[in-house]
């Protein structure tokens, strides 16, 4: 008992300080490559550390109108959240730390809590530029969660078709069965529908353009984190790096799940290895594809078009996805 | 602003908030303070106060000789800094009666046309970032270098170009400089049709822009909006079509509203970004023109520059000058008097001050995230058009409303005429 403990310990420090470092390294190389495709020469990728190092250090001010001990919790919330996504995501070929803990639903509420947390944050600067940052975030939140949860439901339900009995919701099982060899070719395209929806979810969950609505530093001056400094503002910036890392686990995890460990023959630390590396290279292909082109190739949209565009075409495209892997159940 | 047409307000007044942009905001380039009354995102009213930009330049100029006064009128713009100078040339030559020499003429013209490349170019990416879009501004700002490397390759200055002066210019293009004008112009050809792509083809630039910050001919002509943005409403108004000067009287200009690009003028920012980059392809024209068609001769009617204050100081009268900056027109008044060296009486009337009021129509209706692109879309320039900062011993700062203000100026004019 004791030494699963001490295991399970351990083990989740190094989830923990992974993580976080992984996310700091994809930040620092969408810096970098997003200046690239600008034609700019961009930080170097260690930037990111510098950031939270400078921020650590500088003063952290609360804004007189603002409500102190709320204000000063969410930075923590927000980051405390994040970070226990790391242990129900699988990471580099892993089963999650707490897998058995808990599931997709738990991830998809877990996920909702830093905006949640941003957004009372900013309520809680008393500046009207965190406020209007905050009502802007909870509108996004409405508008990109359906698509992402029918995607995610989709999943598990068309798995529980093949597996009756097993918790489908598990990110382990749906990771240890990959739906693309169980499905027929309609089943195919409605994957590929949910897949093309929580792409461009994920910049939403991400705040990144074109969907950085709520932050708008040209509008509203950055909107939920407008008055947030120093160390609160750190952790924020350490809890989006971690999001992004799961973002693209979860992707990866949901849609990806295949190693080289087998397709080499290795086994043992060489496979691991190997699986941990393509893991990292399928994480960053997806916040790339995802995040770093998306945000080079287009401007800012206005909350009601962002929310037009959540609702109706990628709803759409998710829920057709959903139809055609039903339909393919019936065929 | 109690004109019929166009109120402060739209609407009701209840449940409306009041969000302060500026005097420093990341959506204001220079400071400027705007008042925003909200209706939810929707904008339903804005009060605009300047004079937070103000220098006292026109008084520094009155203790400074002409020449001196030249090279303190490039300072009131970065941008516009061959406008200014351009304008009170005019003006000086106007009430002194000094000649100037066709080749001085052709290269006031063709050094006046480069700052209206670079400004448009530099308008375009500063919108582009308002928009979010930062790679469309950085892109922009790389090509836009080309002409600040021709302008300094020319003029040996990036910015304040110091070339005119009063009765010519002080540098000549000479024929060995003209191919880096001819290769820098074929540049801007190559890429102008991918630039009206990037900016007019582009699906979410032109959601951001279509039909945002509108204003109608009528209100474009009642406001007496000036340059682009009157023209981006269809007021054909170009001071370099109207009352051509230098080399413009030997072109056949005409003003560029976006009939040109086969679209109804609607003075939209997406308007104002058609004018833009279409005045771009009518400057690389023009200084093609005046580069195959300089005329040979002096540069300047009176070199010695001990002469010219000589005959600076004996002139007697006052003169105008105007220039069609790349923002609009800039207008110049001087007064001089005979036995100083001093102008007796500078006016400068920068075109942000004339486009200021058509923010308020432009505003009115859009929304929050509108309001920076908005604000960019008149290309304002606050440190050029800001003359006046009320400020009591106390230090408290007052609002002088248009009664107080005509009151003054009649005062000063009184004053000043003696």
């Amino acid at each position: 008992m004791t030494v699963t403990v001490v295991n399970a310990i351990w083990q989740g420090l190094i989830i923990l300080f992974g993580g976080t470092l992984l996310g700091m390294v994809y930040k620092g190389l969408d810096r970098k490559l997003a200046a690239q495709m600008q034609s700019r020469i961009g930080p170097p990728i260690r930037q990111p550390f510098y950031d939270v190092v400078k921020l650590m250090v500088k003063e952290n001010v609360v804004p007189d109108h603002a409500i102190g001990w709320l204000y000063n919790l969410m930075p923590i919330v927000s980051l405390v959240a994040v970070a226990t996504l790391l242990f129900y995501v699988p990471l580099g070929g892993f089963s999650p730390l707490l897998g058995g803990y808990g599931d997709l639903i738990l991830i998809l509420y877990l996920l909702a809590v830093p905006s949640l947390a941003m957004m009372v944050g900013g309520f809680a600067a008393g500046s009207p530029y965190a406020t209007v940052g905050a009502q802007r975030e909870m509108v996004m939140m409405m508008a990109y969660e359906f698509p992402l949860a029918v995607t995610l439901v989709s999943l598990a339900w068309r798995l529980s078709t093949f597996l009756p009995g097993a918790h489908v919701f598990s990110l382990s099982v749906i990771a240890a069965n990959p739906l693309w060899g169980l499905v027929g070719p309609l089943g195919i395209i409605g994957l590929v529908l949910l897949f093309a929806a929580l792409l461009v979810v994920t910049p939403a969950e991400l705040t990144k353009i074109p969907f950085d609505i709520p932050e708008a530093e040209t509008e509203i001056a950055g909107g939920l984190l407008a008055e947030y400094s120093g160390r609160n503002l750190a952790m924020f910036y350490i809890a989006d790096a971690i999001k992004m890392v799961v973002m693209g686990s979860l992707t990866v995890a949901l849609f990806f799940p295949y190693g080289l460990a087998n397709v080499f023959g290795l086994a043992g630390a060489g496979g691991t290895i190997l699986d941990v590396a393509f893991f990292l290279v399928k994480v960053f292909a997806v916040i790339f594809t995802a995040v770093i082109v998306v945000r080079v190739g287009f401007a800012r949209l206005k909350i009601a078009q962002a929310t037009r565009f959540f609702w109706l075409p990628v709803t759409g495209a998710s829920l057709l996805g959903l139809v055609l892997l039903a339909l393919d159940r019936l065929v | 602003m109690n004109n019929e047409s166009i109120s402060l307000h739209i609407g009701s007044d209840a449940a409306c908030y009041t969000v302060p942009i500026g005097p420093v905001h990341p959506a204001l380039k220079e400071p400027i303070r705007f008042d925003f009354r909200l209706a939810g995102e929707r904008i339903v009213g804005v009060d605009i106060k300047p004079g937070f930009a103000h220098r006292g330049i026109e008084y520094m100029a009155m203790k400074r000789n002409l020449i001196q006064v030249l090279y303190l009128s490039e300072r009131i713009c970065g941008i516009c800094s061959i406008s200014h100078p351009l304008a009170l040339t005019q003006a000086v030559e106007n009430a002194a009666g000094i000649e100037v020499p066709p080749r001085a003429q052709y290269i006031r013209t063709i050094i006046g046309e480069l700052e209206r490349i670079h400004s448009h170019l530099l308008w375009a990416g500063v919108g582009a970032h308002e928009l979010g879009f930062d790679t469309l501004l950085h892109l922009t700002w790389k090509v836009r270098e080309k002409s600040m490397d021709l302008l300094e390759q020319l003029t040996g200055n990036r910015v304040d170009y110091a070339i005119p002066i009063f009765g010519g210019v002080r540098r000549d293009i000479p024929a060995e400089k003209a191919p880096l004008a001819v290769e820098a112009l074929s540049y801007y050809k190559g890429l102008l049709q991918q630039m009206i792509d990037a900016f007019l083809h582009d699906k979410s630039v032109e959601l951001r822009t279509r039909g945002i910050g509108a204003l109608t001919y009528d209100q474009a002509v009642s406001l007496c909006a000036a340059g682009p943005v009157a023209r981006a409403a269809g007021v054909r108004k170009d001071v370099r079509q109207d009352m051509p000067y230098l080399a413009y009287a030997d072109l056949e200009i005409k003003a560029i509203t976006p009939q040109e690009y086969g679209v109804e003028p609607t003075g939209d920012v997406y308007d104002n970004i058609i004018v833009r980059l279409l005045e771009v392809g009518q400057s690389i024209e023009i200084i093609e023109f005046c580069l195959e068609n300089m005329p040979q001769g002096e540069l300047t009617s009176i070199p010695k520059v001990a002469a010219l204050l000589a005959t600076l100081k004996k002139a007697d009268g006052e003169g105008i000058g105007r220039h069609e900056a790349p923002r609009g027109e800039v207008f110049h008044y001087i007064r001089l008097e005979e036995g100083r060296e001093e102008p007796a009486a500078w006016k400068v009337k920068a075109p942000t001050y004339s486009n200021l009021m058509s923010w308020v129509p432009k505003f009115l209706g859009n929304e929050v995230a509108d309001i920076p692109i908005i604000a960019a879309s008149i290309d304002p320039c606050m440190c050029c058009m800001d003359r006046v900062h009320f400020v009591d011993s106390m230090g408290t700062e007052t609002t002088a409303v248009k009664d107080e203000l005509v009151r003054l100026s009649r005062e000063k004019t009184r004053r000043v005429l003696g």
